[in-house]
């Protein structure tokens, strides 16, 4: 990871994504406070905290399926604040699931194919079979061999195993060229191996498109991570490098306890 | 277990094979039945797009199977009595010519399909169910009270509509037409089902939100679906009226709309073919079962609730298994 430094220096860049004063309630539970971030090219920004932080709260107005309260937004410079996630996702904002939401009973292949044709726009053909379309299963195969799912391409998806969902997960996001991705615990129930071959991908995938990166997995955070935020009650205790993480006092209390 | 495109093919060849008997052995009423069996056909595979590929429990699409019959009786019935169907500000006269019948079901039904659709999926599951249900029950009340063309007691076209080089009296022929009516839908559903849209589609069911985060809108697609299977049932309700030559409310009812999602459960949701095996049993239940007991929808729901409850792909899904992955 010898382009940590590197990145780390790039600081002044502009962020390809950023929220500004995030605020979210529902009802009494403040889910987030005040919530300022930001994703700068080429770099995987973690995003940690105990379960019920307000993580998957926070994504959900990041990629815009739930609206703040107060705040902002900004993908490319854009305010994208009051965009349908559907925008967003045009826009160059990648998104992976948390818990796999794939068509089940369509093919491998398919779902890749689904991806190519949101980004291509066009869905609004009624005739002639997608699957033929070459231009469409080129960039989904493309993105399949990346994550290296090509062999079970014709396999129905509810037939692949938990760790290949994911990996499908990520390539139907790379089908739409993202500019920015946004991916909800990428290696949850993933074995060993599999945790390692998606740790490397990802690690080549940030000078691609930058990562916001939400994940239980500290080996995997902290192998990867340029830079990590602390959530806890909704509120950033916490934004720095791995080290500085490591060695922050209210961190280790609030949530790292032993496990640093 | 018997390849689904076997099924299809038998399908296809019954469908011929069947009528053809019937006018070697002198037997109309057979042909009648089998023509009620394919226009009934039409209407599911219409109903087929929303229900099947986009997931759209509609309870409503006695709506354009309604008012694609009173299209064809209301201007059917100028014709007959002489009569403008409107006189200002443009003289719109009343035709007996299936093709103009036809194309003015299909273009009121979608039109119908388009408001109905944007104001129902706005909801989904129960409320969907509900609204569309609720639609249905106003076109029937209002069909109903519409004294002008026959109330409750609808209207009857005395001679069937004609279409260029047939002679539509003989019901071979106008048997003929609806199969390659059916047969043109069929080909409209497989090709849509295939195409761009239709993998969209199919996925909007499966996973919305997946396809949100591709950058599509699945209420859209759903809109559109919903749009193509109304006009494909109001064909069907033009074809249907012509059968009878008679239009009544009862084409508006809730019945209607619950027959037409019969038959597609009961040949299998998302079939190609489902709604064609679907109807030619429903066709074919009512006629023997009907002539053998007053009670015959006791065992027809008793089947239904079998196929529900043990075959979830119905008779098709019965005998063929599983859909097979597409290649």
């Amino acid at each position: 990871m010898t382009e940590k430094s590197e990145t780390a220096a790039r600081t002044a860049e502009t962020p390809v994504l950023e929220t500004r004063g995030l605020c979210k309630s529902f009802e009494a539970l403040r889910a987030s406070r005040d919530i300022s971030l930001d994703l700068r090219p080429g770099e995987i920004h973690a995003i940690i905290g105990p379960n019920g932080a307000g993580k998957s709260t926070l994504i959900g107005q990041i990629c815009g399926t739930l609206k703040p309260d107060a705040g902002s937004v900004h993908l490319l410079g854009q305010d994208v604040t009051h965009q349908a996630a559907r925008l967003r996702a045009r826009a160059g904002l990648g998104r992976t699931f948390q818990i796999s939401s794939l068509a089940m009973e369509d093919t491998v292949l398919q779902n890749a194919v689904l991806g190519a044709l949101g980004a291509s726009g066009r869905s609004w053909r009624f005739w002639g079979d997608a699957l033929r379309d070459r231009r469409l299963v080129e960039t989904a195969e493309e993105a399949l061999v990346r994550v290296g799912l090509q062999d079970s391409a014709r396999h129905r998806t509810a037939e692949l195993s938990h760790g290949q969902r994911r990996q499908l997960e990520v390539a139907v996001a790379l089908t739409l060229r993202p500019k920015a991705l946004v991916m909800d615990e990428p290696m949850a129930g993933m074995g060993a191996e599999g945790s390692r071959l998606l740790t490397g991908f990802l690690d080549q995938l940030r000078q691609e498109a930058p990562i916001l990166l939400v994940e239980h997995d500290m080996d995997a955070v902290f192998s990867l991570a340029d830079r990590i935020s602390v959530l806890v009650y909704g509120e950033v205790i916490a934004t720095g490098s791995v080290d500085e993480i490591r060695a922050n006092a209210a961190v280790r209390e609030a949530y790292l306890g032993d496990e640093a | 277990m018997i390849r689904e495109t076997h099924v299809n093919a038998l399908t296809l060849a019954l469908l011929v094979a069947i009528p053809l008997w019937a006018v070697i052995a002198d037997e109309p009423f057979t042909i009648t039945l089998m023509t009620r069996a394919a226009v009934f056909a039409i209407a599911a595979v219409g109903l087929n797009i929303a229900l099947g590929l986009g997931g759209l429990v509609s309870l409503g699409h006695a709506v354009f199977f309604g008012l694609g019959g009173y299209a064809m009786g209301i201007l059917a019935h100028h014709a007959q009595t002489y009569t403008a169907l409107s006189e200002w500000p443009v003289l719109i006269e009343g035709t007996k010519s299936m093709p103009v019948i036809w194309l003015t079901a299909i273009a009121v039904s979608s039109l119908a399909a388009l408001v109905i659709g944007i104001l129902s999926l706005r909801t989904a599951g129960v409320y969907f169910i509900m609204i569309t249900l609720a639609f249905g029950q106003m076109f029937f009340f209002f069909a109903i009270s519409w004294s002008e063309y026959g109330g409750e007691d609808g209207l009857s076209i005395y001679v069937r509509n004609g279409f260029p080089g047939l002679n539509t009296l003989d019901p071979i022929q106008f048997y003929g037409l609806c199969l390659a009516l059916l047969c043109l839908v069929l080909v409209f559903a497989w090709r849509l089902a295939k195409s761009p849209f239709g993998l969209a589609l199919n996925a909007a069911r499966q996973a919305p939100v997946r396809v949100e985060t591709v950058g599509l809108d699945p209420t859209r697609l759903r809109l559109v679906a919903f749009v193509l299977s109304g006009a494909i049932a109001g064909l069907a309700g033009a074809l249907f009226a012509d059968l009878n030559r008679f239009v009544s409310p009862v084409m508006f009812s809730w019945q209607t709309s619950g027959e037409i999602m019969v038959f597609v459960i009961l040949g299998g949701v998302g079939r190609l073919f489902g709604p064609v095996v679907g109807a030619l049993v429903f066709v074919a239940l009512e006629h023997w079962l009907g002539g053998l007991s007053d009670f015959w929808h006791i065992y027809l729901g008793l089947l239904l609730l079998l196929i529900v409850l043990f075959g979830r792909g119905g008779l098709i899904g019965m005998v063929c298994g599983r859909e097979a992955v597409h290649d």
